[in-house]
């Protein structure tokens, strides 16, 4: 099944169930594509009838925001809050935290109302419901995970159940770090530091990080975000233990484990 | 004897109420001088978040050893000072214990009980002041606390235990009194610690107990109404602020970054001209983002007087923690300071008089603000809703907007998101390049 765009829905008039957003990161960035196409996968499988806007996306500006640089966040927002009212979307899910949050608490005040969910949760509702079944005893039975909290869908918007519930459905043991849930310890990317050098100090914030995920002794970090998928894998390249643990995504872990 | 003794105290109480007042007043003006921010919406969850946050201190039981201790001072503190109001009474008319026959054998029962109280407080700040010196639990001895804030601490913790002391060897002093059948000194049930305390004073003379319980009586009042004037001065201001600010503290998502409806509309006429309103006249132009505290919301200045120093944002901020110079806890210091320096300021010069500084460069350094991740821990943290993210980030608007002052490689993301509508340097026709590799 060819993936389409809003523009071709729009010039056959029809409606997809949801627009899948998929960000800048899940867009360009090497890694992230694992994710985004694993997620699409998902998607398929479930026969989730989805929009992409292809070619029509834009930054959500959060980067810009972040920075400082209202002018050109609010530009980003303006277009593309025109691009998705001109397809009047309704519902929105996306990979990335920071595209959720944008979504759901800074657009609205700009005229950009919609439904939007994070991939997690939207992963735990489409198990909940039965549309996507997981393999017992697959890729991930056994094995130890940790989580991690990213800061945009924890303590930004409280989801901290939505995730963990899709990795409980896997047969495994899920550990928890000592900083997690609202206590959870960033991963050094937000604030638009993903885009500069850090700030001089004693040590990196993702080496710390990672270091309190290795503590755990889990052979995969589960995270939900494209950014700190990043800065955790440089972590445990600083500690050289990337061949045995891995960073998944959430999304990543249910596509391997489709029935 | 009797009436000047009166007459100096209803001076002295009437002196310390008026020099509160005035304190008072000038802070609500420096608060003032704050942008106007509408928060009056919502009263009910308003309430509410007063009632679990301040009063039920909600958020201090992420820690529990401390959450007791400080629950212990708190509620001695507020329960004890029910026994200022007979002293007030007593001072003003002349009586002693005036409560006595009002309330019979309840009155024992009720200072027994504010013993109790006073014994835990005077536990509790002994533990705190241990935790500060001799533990020097880390949150509570970092560089921002050196001089002034460390002294302050102390000088809070060294005040209570004064004051619980005075009030206990007061009671004692007064037992012993009543046991000898002493002029005034009206027989009360026993209190209940103090009445174990006697011994200390058998031997001593009615007229050496007279003069000690007379002193300590003294000492007391007078602590407390120093103590209620250095509270204006001092990070323990937060025992009243505390309500207020969760009052009004933020109901949306942490996540969410406030609008700047002037950038919003500004943008929204370039792309549709007609919706643009014709100018008329000389237009003001507002800071973008702030540079001084007096760019920054009401609240965050009301967040600033708030602040007890505690530091459980710091120690919770990852920056922070991987030794970066930013620290929310000195963010707010900062803040308070800087606004008290212009509050003399218009003291002494009827208004603003410009004195060359800001809060950003003089107080709070570009180094600090580039190391946050806007991860929003010292927001969580924070235990009456503090928001150092807010003023951050409106620091950080001002320097890039205002002073074109972004690090090199933020110009290049800039940039690329502008060209490119990604924040990397990727062609916007490769975007759903990754449709072709889906199976």
């Amino acid at each position: 099944m060819p993936i389409k765009s809003m523009a071709e829905y729009a010039a056959s008039s029809e409606t997809p169930e949801i627009l899948f957003w998929v960000g800048c990161a899940g867009s360009f960035d090497q890694r992230a594509q694992k994710v985004t196409k694993a997620f699409a996968q998902i998607l398929e499988k479930a026969g989730i009838k989805f929009a992409i806007l292809g070619k029509e996306e834009m930054c959500t500006g959060d980067p810009a925001r972040r920075a400082g640089n209202e002018f050109l966040f609010q530009m980003m927002a303006y277009n593309n809050i025109h691009t998705l009212n001109g397809y009047g979307i309704k519902k929105v899910v996306t990979i990335c935290p920071h595209c959720f949050n944008i979504f759901k608490n800074e657009y609205p005040a700009l005229g950009g109302n919609y439904e939007v969910m994070h991939h997690t949760t939207f992963l735990q509702q489409l198990i909940n419901e039965g549309r996507i079944k997981l393999k017992g005893g697959g890729a991930f039975a056994g094995k130890r995970i940790t989580y991690h909290d990213s800061c945009y869908l924890g303590r930004g918007n409280n989801i901290y159940e939505a995730p963990r519930e899709v990795l409980e459905a896997f047969d495994n043991e899920l550990i928890e770090m000592k900083k997690c849930r609202s206590n959870g310890m960033c991963c050094g990317a937000g604030g638009a530091q993903m885009f500069k050098e850090e700030e001089a100090g004693t040590s990196r914030v993702n080496f710390e990080r990672a270091e309190q995920a290795l503590e755990t002794g889990a052979s995969i970090v589960a995270s939900n975000c494209p950014f700190c998928m990043t800065m955790l894998t440089d972590g445990i390249k600083n500690k050289e233990k990337e061949d045995s643990v891995k960073v998944l995504d959430i999304a990543e872990m249910v596509a391997m484990s489709l029935e | 004897m009797h009436v000047i003794q009166q007459i100096l105290f209803i001076a002295l109480t009437a002196a310390s109420v008026y020099i509160f007042v005035r304190k008072i007043k000038e802070m609500r003006r420096n608060i003032l001088l704050g942008r106007d921010e509408d928060l009056s919406d919502n009263p009910n969850q308003r309430w509410k978040n007063m009632v679990l946050l301040a009063l039920g201190q909600k958020k201090m039981f992420k820690k529990p050893i401390p959450a007791f201790l400080h629950l212990a001072v708190y509620a001695g503190f507020i329960i004890i000072n029910a026994e200022i109001l007979e002293i007030l009474l007593d001072g003003i008319l002349g009586a002693h214990r005036l409560f006595v026959p009002v309330l019979g054998s309840l009155y024992g029962w009720l200072i027994g009980f504010f013993e109790i109280l006073a014994a835990l407080v005077l536990t509790a700040c002994l533990i705190f002041l241990v935790r500060r010196n001799l533990l020097k639990v880390r949150r509570l001895n970092m560089a921002e606390l050196k001089g002034w804030p460390r002294e302050d601490a102390n000088l809070i913790l060294i005040t209570e235990v004064v004051l619980m002391s005075l009030f206990l060897i007061m009671n004692t002093a007064d037992l012993s009194l009543q046991a000898m059948n002493a002029e005034h000194y009206t027989a009360t049930s026993p209190f209940w610690i103090t009445s174990h305390l006697t011994g200390i004073f058998s031997g001593s003379s009615a007229s050496t107990l007279v003069v000690i319980e007379r002193t300590c009586w003294w000492l007391h009042i007078i602590g407390v109404f120093f103590f209620l004037n250095y509270l204006p001065y001092s990070k323990h201001f937060h025992i009243l602020l505390a309500f207020p600010n969760a009052y009004y503290s933020k109901l949306n998502s942490n996540g969410e970054i406030k609008n700047m409806p002037e950038i919003q509309n500004e943008v929204l006429y370039m792309m549709e001209p007609d919706k643009a309103p014709a100018v008329t006249g000389e237009q003001e132009h507002k800071r973008f983002g702030a540079k001084d505290v007096t760019d920054l919301s009401w609240k965050n200045l009301l967040d600033a007087y708030s602040c007890t120093e505690c530091g459980r944002c710091t120690s919770e901020c990852p920056a922070n923690q991987t030794g970066k110079k930013l620290s929310p806890r000195k963010i707010m210091m900062d803040t308070r300071d800087r606004l008290e320096e212009v509050g003399k300021n218009i003291n002494t010069n009827k208004e603003f008089k410009d004195d060359g500084k800001t809060l950003l460069n003089d107080y709070i350094t570009v180094e600090e603000l580039r190391a946050c991740t806007t991860c929003q821990a010292c927001v969580d943290a924070c235990p009456v809703m503090i928001d150092p993210l807010s003023i951050i980030m409106q620091l950080r608007r001002n320097l890039v907007m205002e002073e074109s002052n972004a690090p090199q490689e933020w110009n290049m993301m800039f940039g690329n998101i502008e060209n490119n509508m990604a924040p990397w340097k990727f062609s916007p026709d490769d975007r759903d390049a990754w449709v072709n590799d889906v199976a």
